[in-house]
C-alpha cells in the first residue's frame, strides 16, 4: 500500500491499538478497553474449569479471572514460534460488558496508532478458532496485527462442567 | 427533628426530592407535551399520595389526589396541557410543600385551607376554565428553580395559596435540616468496600511485620492502624445495611388495595421494621416477601361475615414481625385468617397426582401443610382458589433458599397461618470453614457444617467402610456417605497411607454426606464475591473470597458437590445390591420418586430430587433446533428429552398439552416428556440390577408394583453437552 494511500484514510479514523504478542502473533485491543496491564500474577487455580482458565487472581480486592491466551489458541492452528508455557505469562487485564478479565499473554508490545486505510477483513484462510478470534487486520510495516474479539475470546471461554461417564 | 418518627422522616425527604423534580418538569412539560415526563410526575404525586394515606396525612392525601386525578387525565391524553393547568399545578406543587413544611416543623399538617386549590384543580377537570377567585395571590415567586421563573411568569397562576411565599422560604432554611441523608451509588459502596478488605490485608501485614520490630513508636503506631481500620471496616459494612421497612414501607398500600378489590377489611401490622439486613438480602426478600403477604390477604384472611360468623373481628389482621436472632433474621407473616385445610390439600394433592390415598394418610399434619412448598402443587390458577395459598408457594421456598434462609409454615385451622422465614444477615459476608486439599484452600459455607470427625489409628482402620469402591462411615449407628474432595474435583488420587482422615460432615438438600478433606484449618468470616461467567457453570463453587494473605479461595457448594457424589453413590449401591442385598446402604433409607406412565401400560419412577418443577406445554410451543425438539422455557431455550423414546418404549400416541419434568443442572435444563404424571411415592428403593434397560438404572418394586427407575443423569447427559457444545465448549 502506498504512503498516500494511508493518508488519505486517516481523517477521524485513527484508533489505538495496546497490542501484546501470543504464540509469536501479534494481536491488538482498543487500548480504552484495557484497565491495566501486569506482570504476572500469583493465580489460584479452579479446579474442574476449562483449561484455558488459569486461575483467578486478586486484583486489589476484585477477583479476575485470567484466561490464557496461549491456550486459547493452541492445538487448533499450527502457530509458529511456539513459547513454552513455563515462561510467566503477562496480564492484560480488560474491562469487558461482563465484568473484568485478565488476558494472559507472552510479551506486551507497544500502544501502536493504526488506520483505518492499513485495515483489512481477516483472511477467509483463515482456520479453527483464531478465525472466530479476529475481527481484523492491520497491515504493519513489518508485521501483521490481529485485533483481537475480546468478547468472543472471553465467551469461547466458558464451560460447562464435565461430568464423569 | 430527632424524635420524629423515621418513617415520617425518609417520607418528608422523598417527597421533597420528587417536588423538586417535579417544579422544574412542568414547566418543561408546558412547553413541550412529553407523555414519560408526564408520567414520571404522576408517579411522584401518586407515591406521595399513597403514602400520606398510610402515614394518615389526610389534608395532603386530599390535595395530592386531586392533583392527582386532574393529572391522570392529561396523561390520558384527555385534556391538554395549558397555562391554567400547569399553574394549578405548580399551586399544588406549593401546597404540598407547605404541608410537608408544617409536618416537619410541628408534626401535623397545619392550618393551611386548601378548599379553593382544590376546587380550581377540580374545575380544571371537568374542563372549566377556573373563574380568577377575588383573593387570587400572586404567582408564587420562590418555589420554582432558577430554570424556570420566566416561565412562571407568563402563566399567572388563577390562584395559589394565601400563605405560599412565607412558608417556601421556611422550606429552603429547613432544607439541610431533612437532607441529613444523601443517596450514594451502591457501585461505590460496593467499591469502597473492596477497598476496606485490602486495607484490611495490608494492615495484617503491617501487623505481622510490625512483631519483629523494636520500636515503640512504630508499634503503637500500628496499633492505631488496627483499631482505626477495624472501625471503618465496621462502619462501611453499615452502609450496606437497611431496615427491612425498605421492602415493608410497600405492604401497607398492597394490603389495602387488595383487601378493598376482594371485598375484605384487613389491618397490616408491623413489629421491627428498623431491623437491618445486608441490601443484597434485601434485593432478594422483596418478591417473596410481597408474594406472601398477597397470598394472606387474597387466601388467608376471610370475608367480614365470614369472620363475624366464626367469632372473630370483621377486620382481618396481618402482622409482619422481624427481629435478629443468633446472627439471623427472623421474619414472620402471620395472619389470623381461617388457615390451611389440610383436607383440601390432600385432596389437590392427589388430585395433581403428587401423591398417593395410602401416603396421604400416613403423613403428620405438619408434613401436609408443607405440601404447599412442592413444585407442581400449584402450577395451575385455578388451584389457587381453591386450595387457600400456594401460588408458587415452591418459588417463595426456592428463593429464599437461595440465599442460605428457611421456610417454615405453621397453621391452625380458624386461627390463621404464619410463615417464618429465617435468612442470614448478610450475603456479602459469611462465617466459613477453611479446608485445605492437595495444597488448595477452600472455604465451606457454615449453614452447610454439621460436624467435623477425625478418625485416627484403629478408628481409621475400622471406622470406614467400603461397598463396591464407596466408602462409607458409620456416624453414630448411621451410615454416611463419604466423598473424597480430591476425587471429586479431581485434584489428584487419594493417598491410602494416611495416618487420620478428617471429615467435614455437611448437609446438602436434605442429605448428609461426609467430604474427606486433607487438612482442617480454621473458620474465618469471608467476603463472598461472585465467579465470573467463565465458571459460573462450575456447580462445586458457590464464589470466590480473598483469604487474609491475600490469595484467592474458591468457596464450595455444598449443594454442587452432593448430586455428583449422590450419582457415584446411587451406582456404586446398585453394584452391592446385586450380590446378597445385604448391607444396609443409604439406600435403604425412604425415598421421594415421581410414577410416571410412559406408554400405554409402563409406569417408570423418577426420583424426586431430579425434579425441578412439573409443566404443561401444548404441543404447539414444541420447536425444532436442528434434530431436537426445544420449547421456550423463562426466556431460555429448554430441549425436551422423551422418555419413552430414551427407554426404548413405546409412546402412547399425541398427549396435548405435553407432560414435561424440568430438570435442571447448574444454568440449564431439560424438559422430560412423559405421557401422564401418576403419583408422587415415598418408599425404600431396592434395585435389581438384572432388569437393567437402557435409560433406567434397574427396576424397583415401589409401592407394590414393579417400576423402573429413570436413568435421569444418563439420558439427560447428551442433551446437556449439546448445550454447552453450542455455546462455545472448550477443548
Amino acid at each position: 500500500m502506498s504512503r498516500s494511500q494511508v493518508e488519505s484514510a486517516t481523517v477521524g479514523l485513527e484508533q489505538q491499538l495496546c497490542t501484546f504478542l501470543v504464540r509469536g502473533l501479534l494481536f491488538g485491543v482498543p487500548v480504552e478497553r484495557v484497565q491495566e496491564v501486569l506482570r504476572f500474577q500469583e493465580m489460584t487455580p479452579v479446579p474442574l474449569a476449562p483449561p484455558v482458565v488459569r486461575g483467578l487472581i486478586n486484583l486489589r480486592g476484585q477477583i479476575v479471572t485470567a484466561l490464557d491466551m496461549r491456550r486459547l489458541l493452541a492445538g487448533d492452528v499450527e502457530l509458529p514460534d511456539a513459547t513454552t508455557e513455563a515462561a510467566e505469562p503477562m496480564n492484560v487485564v480488560m474491562r469487558l460488558p461482563d465484568g473484568v478479565v485478565s488476558f494472559l499473554v507472552d510479551e506486551i508490545g507497544d500502544v501502536l496508532q493504526v488506520q483505518d486505510g492499513q485495515r483489512e477483513p481477516p483472511p477467509v484462510t483463515l482456520a479453527g478458532r483464531i478465525r472466530d478470534l479476529v475481527t481484523a487486520v492491520y497491515k504493519l510495516e513489518n508485521d501483521l496485527l490481529l485485533v483481537l474479539d475480546t468478547h468472543r475470546a472471553a465467551a469461547l471461554s466458558i464451560g460447562a462442567e464435565k461430568h464423569e461417564s | 427533628m430527632s424524635d420524629m418518627d423515621p418513617v415520617i422522616q425518609e417520607f418528608l425527604v422523598e417527597s421533597h426530592e420528587g417536588l423538586d423534580r417535579l417544579d422544574r418538569s412542568l414547566v418543561d412539560l408546558e412547553q413541550t407535551s412529553d407523555r414519560e415526563t408526564l408520567a414520571a410526575i404522576f408517579r411522584t404525586i401518586h407515591s406521595i399520595k399513597g403514602a400520606c394515606g398510610c402515614l394518615g396525612f389526610a389534608k395532603l392525601e386530599k390535595v395530592s389526589h386531586h392533583g392527582e386525578s386532574l393529572l391522570s387525565m392529561l396523561r390520558d391524553g384527555e385534556r391538554e396541557m395549558d397555562t391554567a393547568v400547569t399553574s394549578a399545578l405548580l399551586a399544588m406543587v406549593d401546597a404540598i410543600r407547605e404541608i410537608l413544611t408544617a409536618i416537619e416543623s410541628a408534626g401535623d399538617e397545619g392550618g393551611g385551607d386548601y378548599t379553593e386549590l382544590i376546587a380550581i384543580l377540580d374545575a380544571l377537570r371537568r374542563g372549566e376554565v377556573p373563574a380568577a377567585p377575588a383573593a387570587a395571590a400572586p404567582p408564587p415567586q420562590t418555589p420554582v428553580p432558577a430554570s424556570a421563573p420566566d416561565a412562571v411568569a407568563k402563566a399567572p397562576a388563577p390562584a395559589a395559596s394565601p400563605s405560599t411565599a412565607a412558608p417556601e422560604a421556611a422550606t429552603t432554611n429547613d432544607k439541610p435540616r431533612a437532607s441529613e441523608t444523601i443517596r450514594v451509588d451502591v457501585a461505590l459502596l460496593d467499591s469502597l468496600m473492596n477497598l476496606v478488605g485490602e486495607l484490611v490485608l495490608a494492615r495484617n501485614q503491617i501487623l505481622q511485620f510490625g512483631v519483629n520490630q523494636q520500636d515503640s513508636a512504630f508499634s503503637a503506631t500500628t496499633q492505631r492502624l488496627n483499631l482505626i481500620t477495624t472501625e471503618l471496616q465496621e462502619g462501611v459494612m453499615k452502609t450496606r445495611m437497611q431496615p427491612i421497612d425498605n421492602v415493608w414501607s410497600k405492604f401497607p398500600r398492597i394490603v389495602r388495595d387488595l383487601a378493598r378489590g376482594c371485598g375484605k377489611d384487613v389491618r397490616l401490622e408491623m413489629v421491627g421494621r428498623e431491623t437491618e439486613l445486608d441490601r443484597t438480602i434485601i434485593e432478594a426478600i422483596k418478591d417473596p416477601l410481597t408474594h406472601v403477604v398477597r397470598n394472606s390477604v387474597d387466601h388467608g384472611i376471610e370475608m367480614p361475615d365470614a369472620r363475624v360468623a366464626a367469632g372473630k373481628p370483621s377486620h382481618g389482621t396481618i402482622t409482619l414481625r422481624a427481629f435478629h436472632e443468633g446472627g439471623q433474621v427472623n421474619i414472620e407473616i402471620g395472619d389470623d385468617g381461617k388457615g390451611l385445610d389440610g383436607d383440601r390439600i390432600l385432596n389437590k394433592a392427589r388430585e395433581r397426582g403428587l401423591l398417593t390415598a395410602d401416603q396421604a394418610a400416613r403423613l403428620t399434619p405438619r408434613e401436609i401443610t408443607n405440601l404447599i412448598f412442592l413444585p407442581g402443587f400449584s402450577t395451575a390458577e385455578k388451584v389457587t382458589n381453591i386450595s387457600g395459598r400456594g401460588v408458587g408457594m415452591d418459588v417463595v421456598k426456592t428463593n429464599i433458599e437461595k440465599i442460605g434462609g428457611t421456610v417454615d409454615l405453621a397453621t391452625e385451622a380458624g386461627r390463621g397461618t404464619t410463615l417464618r422465614i429465617k435468612i442470614p444477615l448478610t450475603l456479602a459476608i459469611i462465617p466459613a470453614l477453611v479446608v485445605t486439599c492437595r495444597g488448595h484452600r477452600f472455604a465451606i459455607p457454615q449453614v452447610s457444617l454439621l460436624e467435623l470427625v477425625r478418625l485416627e489409628g484403629e478408628q481409621l482402620r475400622r471406622g470406614i467402610e467400603s461397598i463396591g469402591g464407596t466408602s462409607l462411615y458409620r456416624l453414630r449407628g448411621a451410615l454416611l456417605p463419604l466423598v473424597h474432595l480430591a476425587t471429586q474435583l479431581r485434584l489428584g488420587s487419594t493417598t491410602e497411607s494416611q495416618e487420620a482422615v478428617n471429615i467435614v460432615v455437611l448437609q446438602a438438600d436434605g442429605e448428609q454426606f461426609g467430604l474427606i478433606v486433607d487438612e482442617i484449618s480454621d473458620t474465618e468470616e469471608i467476603v463472598v464475591k461472585p465467579l465470573s461467567k467463565q465458571l459460573k457453570g462450575l456447580a462445586s463453587f458457590a464464589g470466590a473470597t480473598i483469604m487474609g494473605d491475600g490469595r484467592v479461595a474458591l468457596i464450595l457448594d455444598a449443594v454442587g458437590i452432593a448430586p455428583r457424589a449422590k450419582a457415584q453413590r446411587g451406582a456404586d449401591s446398585l453394584t452391592a445390591k446385586s450380590g446378597d442385598g445385604s448391607g444396609q446402604t443409604d439406600a435403604d433409607r425412604p425415598q421421594s420418586m415421581l410414577i410416571t406412565a410412559i406408554g400405554p401400560t409402563r409406569e417408570v419412577a423418577i426420583p424426586l430430587t431430579a425434579v425441578e418443577r412439573l409443566e404443561e406445554f401444548p404441543v404447539a410451543a414444541v420447536e425444532q433446533a436442528g434434530d431436537a425438539e426445544v420449547v421456550q422455557y423463562r426466556g431460555a431455550i429448554m430441549p425436551l428429552v422423551r422418555v419413552a423414546a430414551a427407554l426404548d418404549a413405546q409412546e402412547a400416541g399425541h398427549c396435548d398439552p405435553l407432560q414435561v419434568i424440568v430438570h435442571s443442572r447448574g444454568d440449564s435444563t431439560v424438559g422430560l416428556v412423559v405421557d401422564r404424571i401418576l403419583d408422587i411415592v415415598h418408599d425404600r428403593l431396592v434395585l435389581e440390577r438384572q432388569t437393567r434397560r437402557r435409560g433406567t438404572l434397574g427396576s424397583a418394586v415401589i409401592q407394590g408394583r414393579v417400576r423402573d427407575l429413570v436413568d435421569v443423569e444418563g439420558i439427560v447427559r447428551p442433551h446437556l453437552a449439546d448445550v454447552s457444545a453450542r455455546e462455545g465448549g472448550t477443548p
